[in-house]
C-alpha cells in the first residue's frame, strides 16, 4: 500500500474515532488546500455526523455571532429586546474554513468555548500555504486529531466509506471501554519522549484510544488503540526524535508497575491479553509517524508563531494594527465611513420621548442625521528594527560579543517601545533570518545566544536577507528600518563565491535596493578602526554611517534611536 | 459542611504539582489586596483550572440578590443599579473571563440599549468589570491583550473603581477584583506598567517527571469520566483548604511583623532595584497572608524568603537578556540579605 493510501485510511480512521464523541476530541485540526480531497474529507465527515448539528463559522465572526446579541431589526421592528442565539451557546460541531486566518482573539473565544464542556467540537480547516501561516497554537492545542492531507493524491483517496451501523454499535460500546492502567502511563511516557508537553495531548490520546477500542468492537484498550491514539495525537504534535530515554523514568517504574494493573486485570477479567505494554513498540509505530523532515518543520513552525503575518496566536497584532477603536464621532453616512448603529442608536436614545411628542408618532424609533455615528479607529503602524549582523570570522574574533551586547541593549529598548524586532545573521558563504519580526524577548534571546561566528563576509546575502523581510514585513503593515553592524568589507558575493570584487558590487546593489524602497536605516561600524568603504556602503544606502570603534553599547542604542527616529 | 456538588470545576485540591502557582492563588484569596496573579508558562499546565478551582472552593460571598456589582449591603448598591430584589443571598465567586478582543463596552458597560430602544431611557449596562467585582477577572493569554484594553484594567485595577464617562453617562461603581493572567511569554512581552500591577508572578511548566504526568493525566482522566464522583473524593480536602482560608482570613490582621521583618523587606528591594514601594508593600502583604496561611502569630523571615521570588520576580529593573532569569537573580539576592 502506499504512503498515500495508508495517510488516506488513517483519515478514515481519525473520521470514526471522531465521530463517536466529537466533543471529547476537540475537534480536528485539518491542514489541506481547498480541492477535491478535502472535498471527500468532509463529505465522509457529513456522512459519519449525520445527526449532529454541524455550523459554519467565517475567520471574521463576530462575538455577537458567537455569543448572541441584540438582534437590532427584531428588536427595532417588535419594540421589545430580541436576542440572537450564540453559536457556541448550543452543542453541535463547528466546522470553520480558512482557520489560519482566525485571530488570537476568536481562537481564544473558541478555545474557551471547547474547554467549557458544553458539547460543541471543532473542525478547523486551515489552508495554509506556508509553513507560517498556520492556526493559531492555543487552538491547534484543544483539538485532539492532528491531520495533515496537503500533498494527499486524489488517486489515493477514494470516497471515504463510512459503516454507520458500525458507528452506532461502537457509539453504545464506547463508554464501557475500559483502559488498562499501563496505557495511561505508555502514553504519558510516549508522549514526553516525543517532546510533547502539553498534558493535554496525552488525556486526547487516551479519549482516541477509547473510541478506536469500541470501533473494533472491543470493550478494553489495547496495542492497536494505542497506536492509533498515537499515529493521530501524539506523532503530529512531536517536537523531538525519540531517541534518548529519559533516564531515570524507565528503571524505578519498571519495579512497582507492574503489581497494580495486574491486581485490576484479574479482578476484571479472566483474559491474559494485556501485558505490560512495551513504550518501545508504541515509540517504533510514532517514529514511522514521524515526517523525515520534522525539525524543518519546526525551525518553520517556531518562525510561524512569531512572524506578524502568521496567525498563530503568537502573531497577535496582525501587522498593521485596525489601531485603537476611537469613540465614534458624528458624522454623515455613505462614502468609505462605516456607520456605528449601536452607537447612533444610543445617541438617539434620550431624545425619543422628545421626539415622539413633538412628532406625534409613536411606533418607532426617531433617527436624526445628527444622530448618525461613524466608526473611527486610531491608525498604528508598528516598527520592525532588522538588524542585520556581521558573524564573519574576523567579527566574531574580535567583536562579536560586543556586538550581541550591543543589540541586547537595542533590544531592551525597542522592548519598552514595544518595537517588533527581527534579526538577520550573515556569515561563511551566506545570510540566515535568525528570527523573523517578533516581540518575543524569549526567543530573540535565545537566537542571539546561539549565533555562531566564523567564515566569510557575505554582506550582499544579509543585504538581501533584510531587503525580504523587510518587504515581507510592509506588506503585514510593518514600518521596517534596517540597522546593519559589521566591521568588514564585503569579500563573499550573492551566489556564496569569494570573490571581493563581485562581492562589493553586490553589496553596493543591495545597498541601492534598499534605498529605492526609502527605508530608513543605519550603518554601524564595529571595527576596531573605521573601515574604508562602509561609509560609501551607507552613502549608497541612504542612511546615516556611524563608526563605533569602542562599541559602548548605550552609544549604539542612543544612535539608533535619532537615526530610525528622526521626527 | 456542604455537600460535595455534583457538577462542578475540577477541585482545586486535586491538581498535581504546581505548588507556586496554587500557593500565590490562596494568598491571593486570603488578602485580595495583594493584587493579582500573573502566571506565565508552557500551555496545558492547568492555569485555568487553577483559578476557576479556587473560585469553586472559596466560600460564597454574601450580596444583595438583584445586585450588578456584587454590593455587601442595601446602601453600596449604585444609584444607577435599579435593584427591585434587596435580600441578601450567597452567590458564588464570581469568576470572569475576560477574552481577547473584546470591545471596550462589554469591559466597562454601556448605555443600555434595550432601555434606550424600547423605553428612550438612558441607562447603564454593566459590563465585565462589575460582573467580576469581589470576585476574580481572569484574562488569558493576557499579553495578547490589545493595549487600549490593557489602558483601562491598569486604571481600574489601580482605583478599584471603574468610572464611565460615555454616551451622556456618568457612572461609576466599585470593581475590586483580584486580576489573574495568564500567558505564554514565547508569544509576546506583557508591558511593563501591567507587569507591575499584579502582586505576585509565577512561572509553571509541564512536569517533566514522568510520574507526576501520569498523575496529571489518571487524575483528569478520572473526573471526565464521573465527575461527581471524582467532586465527591475530593470535596474533603477541599473544605479543608477552605477552612484554613477563611481561618487565615479571620488572623489576618492580627498576624505580627516587627520593624526587623520591614527592614528586610526594604533590604531586599534596594538590594533587588525594584522600582517604587510596590515591591516592598507587596512583600510584606504576601508573607503576612502565608504567616496567616500556615496558622503562625508573625511574619518571620522564613515567610519573607518563601513569597519573595513570586512577590519581585517581574517587578525588577528589567535586563530583557539576562539569561539566568529573574527569578535566581532574586533567589540569589534573597540568599545574600536575608543570609
Amino acid at each position: 500500500m502506499s504512503t498515500g493510501e495508508e495517510r488516506w485510511q488513517r483519515a478514515n480512521l481519525a473520521l470514526a474515532c471522531f465521530a463517536l464523541c466529537p466533543s471529547a476530541m476537540g475537534g480536528i485540526w485539518l491542514r489541506a488546500r481547498v480541492g477535491p480531497v478535502r472535498d471527500r474529507f468532509l463529505a465522509g465527515l457529513d456522512l459519519a455526523l449525520r445527526g449532529h448539528q454541524v455550523r459554519r463559522l467565517h475567520p471574521n465572526i463576530g462575538d455577537d455571532a458567537l455569543f448572541g446579541g441584540v438582534d437590532l431589526a427584531a428588536t427595532l421592528d417588535s419594540g421589545t429586546l430580541t436576542r440572537t442565539r450564540g453559536l457556541l451557546e448550543t452543542p453541535g460541531m463547528l466546522v470553520l474554513p480558512m482557520a489560519e486566518r482566525a485571530k488570537p482573539g476568536l481562537a481564544a473565544r473558541l478555545a474557551g468555548a471547547l474547554d467549557a464542556d458544553r458539547g460543541l467540537s471543532l473542525v478547523a480547516l486551515d489552508e495554509g500555504a506556508s509553513p507560517d501561516e498556520t492556526l493559531a497554537p492555543a487552538l491547534a492545542d484543544r483539538l485532539a486529531i492532528h491531520l495533515d492531507l496537503g500533498d494527499q493524491r486524489l488517486s489515493d483517496a477514494p470516497d471515504l466509506a463510512i459503516d454507520t451501523d458500525a458507528l452506532v454499535e461502537a457509539r453504545r460500546l464506547l463508554p464501557k471501554v475500559t483502559v488498562p492502567d499501563t496505557a495511561v502511563s505508555e502514553l504519558a511516557e510516549v508522549a514526553m519522549r516525543l517532546g510533547v508537553l502539553s498534558l493535554r495531548a496525552p488525556l486526547q490520546a487516551l479519549a482516541v484510544a477509547r473510541a478506536s477500542a469500541a470501533l473494533s468492537g472491543e470493550t478494553e484498550v489495547d496495542e492497536p488503540d494505542l497506536i492509533t491514539a498515537i499515529e493521530l495525537v501524539l506523532a503530529p504534535r512531536a517536537t523531538q526524535f525519540p531517541e534518548a530515554p529519559p533516564e531515570e523514568a524507565e528503571a524505578p517504574e519498571d519495579q512497582p508497575e507492574p503489581e497494580a494493573p495486574d491486581d485490576t486485570a484479574e479482578d476484571e477479567s479472566d483474559e491474559d491479553d494485556t501485558p505490560p505494554l512495551p513504550t518501545e513498540i508504541l515509540l517504533e509505530a510514532a517514529k514511522a509517524m514521524l515526517p523525515p523532515d520534522l525539525l524543518a518543520r519546526l525551525e518553520a513552525g517556531r518562525a510561524a508563531r512569531n512572524a506578524p503575518g502568521a496567525s498563530g496566536s503568537g502573531a497577535s497584532k496582525k501587522g498593521n494594527r485596525r489601531g485603537r477603536p476611537m469613540p465614534s464621532r458624528a458624522g454623515r453616512m455613505g462614502g468609505e465611513a462605516r456607520v456605528d448603529l449601536v452607537s447612533t442608536l444610543r445617541a438617539a436614545a434620550p431624545w425619543q420621548p422628545l421626539r415622539r411628542r413633538a412628532t406625534g408618532i409613536d411606533d418607532r424609533i426617531h433617527v436624526r442625521m445628527s444622530d448618525i455615528r461613524i466608526r473611527q479607529f486610531e491608525e498604528k503602524s508598528d516598527r520592525a528594527i532588522i538588524f542585520v549582523v556581521d558573524a564573519s570570522g574576523s567579527s566574531a574574533l574580535a567583536r562579536l560579543a560586543e556586538t550581541k551586547g550591543a543589540i541586547e541593549l537595542l533590544l531592551a529598548e525597542a522592548y519598552s517601545r514595544r518595537d517588533h524586532v527581527a534579526l538577520v545573521a550573515f556569515r561563511g558563504d551566506g545570510a540566515e533570518v535568525l528570527l523573523p519580526p517578533t516581540r518575543s524577548l524569549v526567543q530573540t534571546k535565545r537566537r542571539l545566544a546561539q549565533l555562531p561566528g566564523g567564515g566569510g563576509t557575505p554582506l550582499a546575502s544579509g543585504l538581501k536577507s533584510a531587503l525580504d523581510l523587510a518587504d515581507l514585513a510592509r506588506s503585514k503593515g510593518l514600518t521596517p528600518s534596517v540597522a546593519l553592524l559589521t566591521d568588514g568589507r564585503a569579500n563573499v558575493d550573492l551566489s556564496g563565491t569569494a570573490d571581493r570584487v563581485k562581492a562589493a558590487e553586490d553589496a553596493t546593489l543591495m545597498a541601492r535596493a534598499l534605498r529605492s524602497r526609502g527605508m530608513p536605516g543605519l550603518v554601524i561600524d564595529t571595527g576596531l578602526r573605521p573601515t574604508r568603504g562602509l561609509d560609501g556602503l551607507a552613502r549608497e544606502m541612504g542612511v546615516p554611517y556611524l563608526p563605533l570603534p569602542r562599541a559602548d553599547a548605550q552609544a549604539v542604542s542612543a544612535a539608533v534611536e535619532t537615526a530610525l527616529d528622526p521626527a | 459542611m456542604t455537600e460535595p456538588a455534583t457538577t462542578g470545576p475540577f477541585p482545586f485540591s486535586a491538581i498535581v504539582g504546581q505548588d507556586d502557582m496554587k500557593l500565590a492563588m490562596i494568598l491571593t484569596a486570603i488578602d485580595p489586596g495583594i493584587g493579582g496573579v500573573l502566571v506565565f508558562g508552557d500551555r496545558g499546565t492547568g492555569k485555568s483550572t487553577a483559578v476557576r478551582g479556587l473560585a469553586a472552593l472559596l466560600p460564597p460571598i454574601k450580596a444583595v440578590a438583584g445586585c450588578p456589582v456584587n454590593s455587601v449591603t442595601e446602601a453600596d448598591v449604585p444609584d444607577w443599579a435599579q435593584v427591585h430584589d434587596h435580600s441578601i443571598v450567597e452567590k458564588p465567586t464570581p469568576v470572569v473571563d475576560l477574552p481577547l478582543g473584546a470591545t471596550e463596552d462589554r469591559v466597562v458597560g454601556a448605555l443600555d440599549i434595550e432601555k434606550a430602544l424600547t423605553h428612550g431611557e438612558k441607562a447603564f449596562e454593566p459590563g465585565l468589570l462589575a460582573k467580576a467585582n469581589r470576585g476574580y477577572l481572569y484574562i488569558d493569554e493576557v499579553n495578547l491583550l490589545e493595549d487600549h484594553l490593557v489602558d483601562l484594567l491598569l486604571d481600574v485595577a489601580q482605583s478599584g473603581q471603574n468610572v464611565v464617562e460615555r454616551e451622556g453617562l456618568s457612572i461609576r461603581h466599585a470593581a475590586r477584583f483580584v486580576l489573574v493572567g495568564s500567558g505564554n511569554p514565547e508569544e509576546g512581552e506583557l508591558r511593563p506598567q501591567l507587569l507591575d500591577r499584579f502582586g505576585l508572578s509565577v512561572e509553571v511548566e509541564s512536569p517533566k517527571d514522568i510520574d507526576t504526568r501520569i498523575d496529571v493525566i489518571r487524575r483528569r482522566d478520572a473526573y471526565d469520566r464521573d465527575q461527581t464522583g471524582f467532586l465527591a473524593e475530593w470535596h474533603d480536602a477541599d473544605m479543608a483548604l477552605r477552612a484554613q482560608i477563611v481561618t487565615a482570613r479571620d488572623a489576618l490582621a492580627r498576624v505580627d511583623a516587627d520593624d526587623s521583618i520591614l527592614r528586610d523587606c526594604a533590604e531586599l528591594c534596594i538590594a533587588l532595584g525594584s522600582d517604587g514601594l510596590r515591591g516592598e508593600l507587596t512583600l510584606l502583604r504576601a508573607a503576612r497572608a502565608l504567616a496567616a496561611f500556615e496558622g503562625d502569630p508573625a511574619v518571620t523571615r522564613d515567610h519573607v524568603r518563601r513569597v519573595a521570588p513570586s512577590a519581585l520576580r517581574h517587578r525588577l529593573r528589567r535586563d530583557p537578556l539576562d539569561e539566568a532569569g529573574t527569578t535566581t537573580r532574586v533567589t540569589r539576592t534573597v540568599e545574600e540579605v536575608l543570609a
